[in-house]
């Protein structure tokens, strides 16, 4: 590509390459600061936002409780729940710069027009460390590009990067995809906030193997890691590792893409979970829903065909969140294996030993109960209840890939490391584009949102400093 | 749509939002829909009627059209709360008003004109100006507006009790509901300050994506604007039969002080209404009942027009006239009422009243969660 040749849109002191919540916050900051900027978002306006449209809540620690927080939240506790879940694989220093940053993030963003939903009680559990955002994720961002739009942050939609102009760290211009063709465009400062690169199935194949063809993308299908490739092509630091993403179990019905949160199920602690030769696999009871939801992506993955069943019986039914899709129905587990197209007497077999194995005890899904099998390979510890009253139901589910945490390494003030070990000059990043930097493995539920807005704001301050110094 | 397609999409719709909840802080739509798992017609229908259409959901939904799954909640409900109305019509013969409800009413609203404006020409007093002894009741006797007034109003009160009922048997609620004053004091103060009107604390969507308070304050207006002007009437029936104190009222008799305060509201607030519905994003309203919003706009508008022309002009000749077409306004006005676009606000207050019985049972059942 002759990079001459192409027509140019004005300059601009920040380009942010990006707009979901890591963009805004960083147009947004940028634009405060002073500095002229551009949003450029891959997706017509609608698909703005790519996965944040999809988010509901952000963690964000705090020493009392607020109108919509039950209880304080203090840094120490949430560096500590970063640590267990990532099993220290996040980088100190960064992790804790966020997380003390993070308290601001709670006034900032209303700032920015964001409206937190005073707590409710009820279905949610995460009433004390994450704050909810009223009308969910898309309304946040849409109070987002309101904000960015009164104080003169311009936006373009359909507008893909396809290519930078790097040299020895220093970005000096991108070349935009556009409705109307190539387009290229100079910056003083680059803000690079696509997301992480979950919709490209043929890079997850690379990391996953033929397997990732059958993984269904929650989220947006705009965020095809372009921007990470080339950044990391063109001498910038990478940082994680490629198979390390989120990923829980949802209903394998659900679209291949931008399926969102209503395809998750949460009924696999009250019942078993078979492949499709009929064998259970993991301990389904091993801990509390909300601490496991998240490792049954990959477990689901390694099953062949990537595939599993959730089966449970009448008496669970009603205790879970309802979800999109009914689970299927039928009057015995042969009919049951029937319909799902699993050897009857295969899961027939499996369901009796189980039942043969569960323990009395008190059944209580609030708590750890005593409920457990015995002798039985693998176990399941908690609320284990005979498969035994029909109707009997199924659902069927694959691994359903969140996002993905392979990104470039920062630093703390958001600035990209080059992979000879210099810094960037004008080149930051922010969001699941450079998530792996704290979440190097695992998922404490908000961060993503956390990552987002803190870095974000960063970014758009240090782009717009150096702008115009 | 037919009922049955409307309640299909509703159902699907409920099922994801149910999934979903992202939206359950901005309204009563999506907490009382979290109280259920699978939605009868009844539920469906206290759901839709619970709504208010302010489109917050619509504009926040991340599977909005064009999203594969085209979740469009204010939209749909409006369908199938409209067609609710019709179905809980009584007499149900007359539920067929509903449909092409802006003509039925421009024709009885016409019709009902024609008469009283006939019936009062044919009356001596009509030629004489309206400073003969006796004022307006040389023209038609007060007793005789009285008995029709009160007959209409009998009727139209009747008819929506009646319709009411079938509401409430449908949705399933026991008539018990209706007697505790908790719920009621708590619709009645939700319902007065359109609380769920404001999607969620920013307003409601309009046009474009400014969320803004323009309908909310038009329908303050037009609503407190018609209690004024009920009040004005009743205040003056009073006056009447139990002081024998005659109209025409001085200007700063509480009767017309009322009326023309209520008349003010009942002309801007219309208005603000018609412009609002104009600039509103089609993607968030039934178009199809586009008629009857309007229909209704404009008899409350004409009533207080009128109302206000013979306030004003009263002592002229044109009074005699104005008077006809005021009372055949406001006749007809009464005698479409649970015909019409009105029907909206007693479904909505029933509601709200079962609402608040629910939401009030769900906190005795988990006390310490708020
Ligand atoms: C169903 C679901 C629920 C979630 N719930 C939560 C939650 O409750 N809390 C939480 O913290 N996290 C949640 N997450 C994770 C969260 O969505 C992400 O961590 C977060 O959105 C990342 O923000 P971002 O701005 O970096 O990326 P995104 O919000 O994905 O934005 C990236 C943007 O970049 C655009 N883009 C991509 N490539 C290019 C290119 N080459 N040129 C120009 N633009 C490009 C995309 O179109 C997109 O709009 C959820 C994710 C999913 C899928
Ligand atoms: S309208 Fe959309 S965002 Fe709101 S609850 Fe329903 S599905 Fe969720
Ligand atoms: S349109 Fe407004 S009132 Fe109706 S369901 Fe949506 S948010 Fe609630």
């Amino acid at each position: 590509m002759n990079a001459a040749s192409v027509p140019t849109f004005p300059p601009v002191d920040v380009l942010v390459i990006g707009g979901g919540n890591a963009g805004l916050c960083a147009a947004i900051s940028a634009r405060r600061a002073g500095a002229s900027v551009l949003v450029v978002e891959a997706a017509p306006k609608f698909y703005r936002g790519g996965n944040t449209r999809h988010t509901r809540n952000m963690r964000c620690a705090h020493d009392a409780a607020t109108e919509s927080l039950s209880g304080p939240y203090t840094e120490d506790e949430f560096f500590d729940d970063l640590l267990r879940v990532t099993q220290g694989n996040t980088n100190e220093d960064l992790a804790r710069m966020m997380i003390a940053e993070s308290k601001e993030m709670l006034d900032w963003i209303v700032q920015q027009g964001v409206r937190w939903q005073p707590s409710l009680g009820g279905t949610l559990s995460l009433g004390r460390t994450n704050s909810f955002f009223l009308g969910g994720g898309r309304s946040m961002l849409n109070a987002l590009y309101l904000t960015a739009d009164k104080l003169g942050v311009d936006v373009r939609y359909d507008a893909e990067v396809l290519d930078l102009e790097i040299d020895g760290g220093r970005c000096r211009a991108a070349t935009i995809k556009h409705p109307e063709g190539l387009r290229r465009i100079e910056a003083k400062s680059f803000v690079a906030a696509a997301g992480g690169f979950e919709a490209n199935i043929e890079w997850l194949k690379e990391a996953w193997g033929p397997a990732a063809e059958n993984f269904l993308i929650r989220g947006t299908p705009y965020n095809r890691g372009a921007l990470l490739r080339l950044l990391i092509d063109k001498g910038v630091e990478q940082v994680g590792d490629p198979t390390q993403c989120h990923a829980v179990a949802i209903d394998a019905r659900a679209p291949k893409f931008d399926g969102g949160i209503i395809t998750r199920l949460d009924c696999v602690v009250f019942g078993i979970v078979v492949n499709n030769r009929a064998e259970r696999f993991y301990d389904e009871g091993e801990d509390i829903w909300p601490k496991r939801y998240a490792i049954w992506g990959r477990l689901v993955a390694q099953q062949p065909d990537q595939i599993a069943y959730i089966v449970f019986d009448a008496s669970s039914l009603e205790l879970f969140m309802p979800s999109l899709y009914r689970p299927i129905a039928a009057a015995s587990i042969g009919e049951l294996a029937g319909k799902l197209g699993l050897p009857p007497e295969k899961l027939e077999e499996t369901v009796a030993t189980f039942n043969r194995a569960v323990q009395p005890g008190t059944f209580d899904d609030k708590v750890l109960d005593d409920c457990r099998t015995e002798g039985l390979t693998p176990p399941k510890t908690h609320w284990a209840r005979r498969i035994e009253r029909g109707p009997f139901y199924a659902y069927p589910v694959r691994p359903g890939i969140t996002f993905t945490y392979l990104g470039v390494r920062v630093d703390a003030r958001a600035r990209m490391h080059m992979a000879d070990g210099s810094l960037s000059d004008n080149m930051f990043a922010a969001g699941e584009i450079m998530a792996g930097n704290v979440l190097g493995r695992g998922y404490a539920a908000g961060i993503g949102m956390t990552i987002g807005a803190v870095f974000g704001r960063i970014a758009g301050r240090e782009a717009a400093a150096h702008a115009c110094r | 749509m037919h009922a049955a397609d409307m309640l299909k999409e509703s159902d699907r719709l409920m099922t994801v939002c149910n999934s979903c909840r992202y939206c359950e802080g901005l309204c009563a739509v999506f907490p009382a829909m979290e109280m259920r798992r699978a939605f009868t017609a009844g539920d469906l229908n206290y759901l839709a009627n619970l709504c208010h259409g302010c489109g917050a959901c619509y504009v926040d939904c991340q599977f909005a059209p064009p999203h594969e799954f085209s979740v469009n909640v204010p939209k749909t409900l409006a369908k199938l709360r409209a067609g609710s109305w019709e179905r809980y019509a009584w007499p149900g013969a007359l539920s067929g008003l509903f449909r092409r409800n802006g003509l039925a009413i421009a024709l009885i609203a016409a019709a009902s004109v024609a008469i009283f404006l006939f019936s009062f020409m044919r009356a001596p007093a009509f030629s004489n100006p309206a400073t003969a002894p006796g004022g307006f009741y040389a023209i038609m006797p007060h007793n005789a507006i009285a008995l029709l007034f009160g007959g209409v109003f009998v009727y139209a009160i009747a008819a929506l009790g009646l319709s009411l009922r079938r509401f409430w048997t449908d949705i399933g609620e026991p008539a018990a509901t209706l007697a505790a004053s908790k719920p009621l004091w708590q619709a009645i103060r939700d319902a007065g300050s359109l609380r769920y009107l404001d999607g969620g604390g920013v307003g409601c969507y309009n046009a474009g994506e400014k969320p803004d308070d323009v309908r909310r304050f038009y329908h303050h207006l037009t609503f407190y604007g018609f209690v004024l002007c009920f009040a004005a009437t009743s205040v003056a029936t009073l006056y009447h039969y139990l002081l024998g104190r005659e109209a025409p009222y001085a200007p700063w008799d509480l009767p017309v002080v009322l009326g023309t305060l209520g008349g003010l509201g009942l002309v801007i607030g219309p208005i603000g209404l018609a412009r609002a519905k104009r600039t509103r994003d089609a993607a968030m309203v039934d178009e199809t009942r586009f008629g009857m919003d309007a229909a209704f706009i404009v008899m409350l508008l004409l009533t207080a027009l009128t109302g206000l022309a013979l306030l004003a002009l009263r002592a002229t000749p044109a009074m005699n006239a104005l008077l006809a077409v005021h009372m055949g306004v406001v006749f007809a006005l009464f005698l479409t009422l649970p015909y019409s676009r009105f029907v909206h606000g007693l479904y909505r207050f029933a509601a709200l009243v079962r609402y608040a019985r629910e939401r009030a049972d769900e906190k005795r059942a988990k006390p310490g969660e708020e």
